[in-house]
């Protein structure tokens, strides 16, 4: 006999299926685990870490977005050390490129933002290191600024994995990591851009915009895109 | 070929030797400082000395005391000369010189080595597969083959302890078993050879000096979990270990060791390189793997661990070099005979190479549980001019400083993490008083803030802001507060990364604050606490 798929979350008892991820089990049980690099529908890497729960048994913390549930799995969301730490992982964002929201056209529509506020970070500890990098706005609808990307390359995945046409990559490594068009050309001459504005869609802050976007005037509707999503999910289970 | 064959290549091989062999280091070490001009001079002067019939000149791999290269013994008597000159070459010829002293092989550098792993480098020529076999290579292969069943050797690798000895140390026979374990008819065995911490070079020297051991190894790896194809990734920066494994792979498939039909016995399994392009990270197996795959070297999240869903989405084997440089020798000599070496935890020897400030740099292999002090101050000398040892720096950027109080520390997984280090890769670089450890915490911090991959927040940036706190408190600008943020950002960078670049790129920061907190408050602005 198999044992029942059932787990606990923060006291919570959660039946869930075969090959659900912890995360999944969290939010159908109503509890909250931030997250930054995790989009519905996009594959899961682990990366921006706000994911992370502790795990009764493992000495390890797990990602919870690529953690499977495992049966008498006892988890736990929000303890202090848990809060502590997504707090400094947050302060080390905002502190790694240029994040200042009143000149951004993501003011008030930013996930990094939302999560900031969350956390209750009303400063950060570390030194800001204000790179200075560029803008690109030599595509016809978009721009990217890279000053405000955190590199959760959900731009790279959904052009990938739901576009099909893989214009976004990442180059470099480490804190010189940038999210590339093509072969790290101008956006505009991309020859594999379909302009279909995905990539603009999922991006959690305003590191991609649709040209012309004024501060704060960025709306985002991810509607068509969560439906696309839909609709692949259920062809790759029927078709 | 058939497993008698071995035998007959031995034979042949060792009657073409003349009495008088001159063997002259060729590993990078002493190709360095001149070793080629030198054995070219040796092969000149002899092509008109009277002793011409008598002697060769053999290329060999590393003869250990790398700090004294270029070396040239001379055998049989195994008279060994130091620092050798071209001009040298006709008194090593004659076998005696005025401007000739030969080391003291009864030093304890030498007479404390236990070789196993080690036991072929400096006496054949990596070069020649002949060679190898003539000194026992492919023995270890030849009774795998005709004694014993796959299970058997999974067994073996299990009952010999054999951790792995790319620096964690997880029983190599349990991921072993769980490679045979799969029924998916695809599997690889993957050699990690991207050795990239700052003083290590253990590695490189294994297979620049004795190709066909760790090969064997891979083989016996293939035969006994099922797997077909092996991939030695190695680090781009070492092209000589690349020359000589892929002429090595030429000539054990030229010699039927590889292949189709293996020692006529129809065992399939052939074995490509893979160059790395210069990323730490890709000694990480997940991103090793990517990147054999042709993809980023990024790592990923593990479970699922390679020996499950590997190369290709295929169950993998991936062990380090010196792991597989020891199976030869554990399948010919037999399992009870390994683990009758080093201590009940940690069996087996462990290659080291000893880099800094040290009297005798070089190679050293020794029984696990050798204590650090025996290492460094018997076998190595001490620090040079006199000078006390500070500290013993061990496991690279995921290591930590063993200070000199704690010397007497054996060499042991368990041992070694109890005070805050690691047995690592087999790195090992000596301190002297004049070290300051900020400065060192910072060079291992830059190292890892450059080698990130940049793909997890907290390795990406904390490494970052980690290194601006020690360059801080390195130029005496640094505040009490500032201390704090680095023991903060220590614990987040150690508990939140992906992978274990970013869990133990902390390691050299908080092992110096651990050990060396005063180096710290001596450079703090307004001075350390009265």
């Amino acid at each position: 006999m198999t044992a029942e798929r059932k787990m606990r979350i923060n006291d919570v008892q959660v039946k869930f299926e075969e090959g659900e991820t912890v995360l999944a089990c969290a939010r159908r049980a109503g509890v909250r685990i931030p997250t930054l690099c995790h989009f519905d529908g996009l594959s899961d890497i682990g990366a921006c870490r706000l994911c992370l729960v502790e795990v009764e048994g493992s000495a390890q913390l797990a990602a919870s977005c690529v953690t499977r549930a495992e049966p008498g799995m006892v988890i736990r969301c929000h303890t202090t050390r848990l809060a502590e730490y997504r707090k400094v992982i947050l302060e080390l964002l905002l502190a790694e490129r240029n994040h200042v929201c009143s000149v951004c056209v993501a003011n008030g529509n930013c996930e990094l933002q939302d999560l900031a506020t969350e956390h209750q970070i009303d400063h950060v500890r570390f030194d800001y290191q204000f790179p200075a990098l560029g803008v690109d706005l030599s595509h016809g609808q978009f721009g990217v600024d890279h000053n405000r990307c955190i590199l959760c390359t959900r731009c790279v995945r959904v052009c990938d994995e739901i576009e099909g046409a893989h214009t976004w990559d990442v180059a470099g490594r480490g804190g010189t990591s940038r999210v590339i068009t093509d072969l790290a050309q101008p956006w505009g001459e991309s020859q594999t851009c379909t302009s279909c504005g995905k990539c603009v869609e999922l991006c959690p802050t305003g590191a991609l915009f649709p040209r012309g976007t004024s501060v704060g005037g960025l709306v985002r509707d991810r509607g068509r895109i969560e439906l696309a999503m839909a609709h692949r999910r259920h062809e790759s289970c029927h078709g | 070929m058939s497993p008698d064959d071995l035998d007959g290549i031995a034979a042949r091989e060792n009657a073409s030797r003349k009495p008088i062999q001159i063997r002259c280091c060729t590993a990078a070490g002493c190709l360095a400082v001149g070793a080629e001009s030198v054995r070219r001079e040796l092969q000149g002067v002899l092509e008109q000395h009277p002793l011409r019939d008598q002697t060769e000149v053999i290329g060999v791999g590393c003869m250990r005391l790398c700090g004294f290269g270029p070396l040239v013994r001379r055998d049989p008597d195994g008279t060994t000369f130091a620092g050798v000159r071209p001009a040298d070459a006709p008194a090593i010829i004659a076998g005696q010189g005025p401007e000739l002293t030969p080391l003291d092989m009864h030093q304890p550098f030498f007479r404390n080595q236990k070789s196993v792993v080690l036991a072929n480098c400096g006496i054949v020529d990596p070069e020649r597969i002949e060679s190898t076999i003539a000194a026992g290579g492919y023995r270890g292969l030849r009774d795998a083959l005709t004694l014993h069943s796959p299970a058997e050797i999974v067994q073996f690798v299990t009952r010999s302890g054999l951790r792995g000895r790319g620096g964690a140390g997880y029983p190599t026979g349990v991921k072993w078993s769980i490679v045979a374990g799969s029924t998916d008819p695809n599997k690889h065995v993957i050699c990690n050879a991207d050795e990239g911490d700052p003083g290590a070079f253990k590695d490189r020297t294994i297979l620049e000096s004795d190709p066909h051991r760790v090969m064997e190894g891979m083989v016996i790896a293939g035969y006994a979990t099922g797997a077909r194809t092996g991939y030695v990734y190695v680090r781009g920066e070492h092209p000589l270990v690349t020359d000589r494994l892929q002429k090595a792979i030429d000539q054990a498939r030229e010699f039927g060791l590889l292949g189709t039909d293996i020692l006529g016995r129809g065992l399939i399994f052939d074995i490509e390189i893979r160059v790395g392009a210069g990323a730490y990270v890709c000694g990480e197996e997940t991103a090793l793997i990517a990147s054999i795959e042709g993809g980023r070297g990024i790592p990923h999240p593990r479970p699922p661990y390679p020996g499950k869903v590997g190369l290709w989405g295929a169950p993998t084997l991936i062990n380090n070099v010196e792991t597989y440089a020891n199976i030869g020798a554990i399948v010919e000599n037999g399992p009870d005979w390994y683990s009758a070496i080093g201590t009940p935890t940690s069996r087996g020897t462990k290659v080291f190479s000893v880099a800094g400030r040290v009297v005798r740099t070089g190679l050293v292999e020794v029984p696990m549980g050798t204590p650090l002090r025996e290492i460094v101050e018997v076998m190595c000398g001490g620090a040079p001019k006199g000078a006390r040892i500070k500290a013993v720096q061990t496991g690279g950027p995921a290591g930590g400083f063993v200070p000199e109080p704690l010397l007497d520390t054996p060499v042991d997984y368990e041992a070694m993490a109890a005070i805050g280090s690691i047995v690592g890769s087999g790195g090992m670089i000596v301190l002297d008083e004049t070290t300051d450890m900020v400065e060192m915490a910072r060079f291992f911090m830059d190292f890892c803030r450059d080698e990130s991959c940049g793909k997890c927040i907290p390795c990406r940036t904390g490494t970052v802001q980690m290194h601006g706190l020690l360059e801080r408190i390195g130029r005496r600008e640094g505040t009490r507060a500032d201390v704090l943020r680095l023991e903060l950002l220590a614990d987040v960078v150690r508990h939140t990364s992906l992978c274990g670049l970013g869990r133990s790129a902390p390691n050299p920061v908080t092992s110096s604050l651990r050990h060396f907190r005063g180096d710290y408050e001596e450079k703090l602005r307004g001075g350390p606490k009265s």
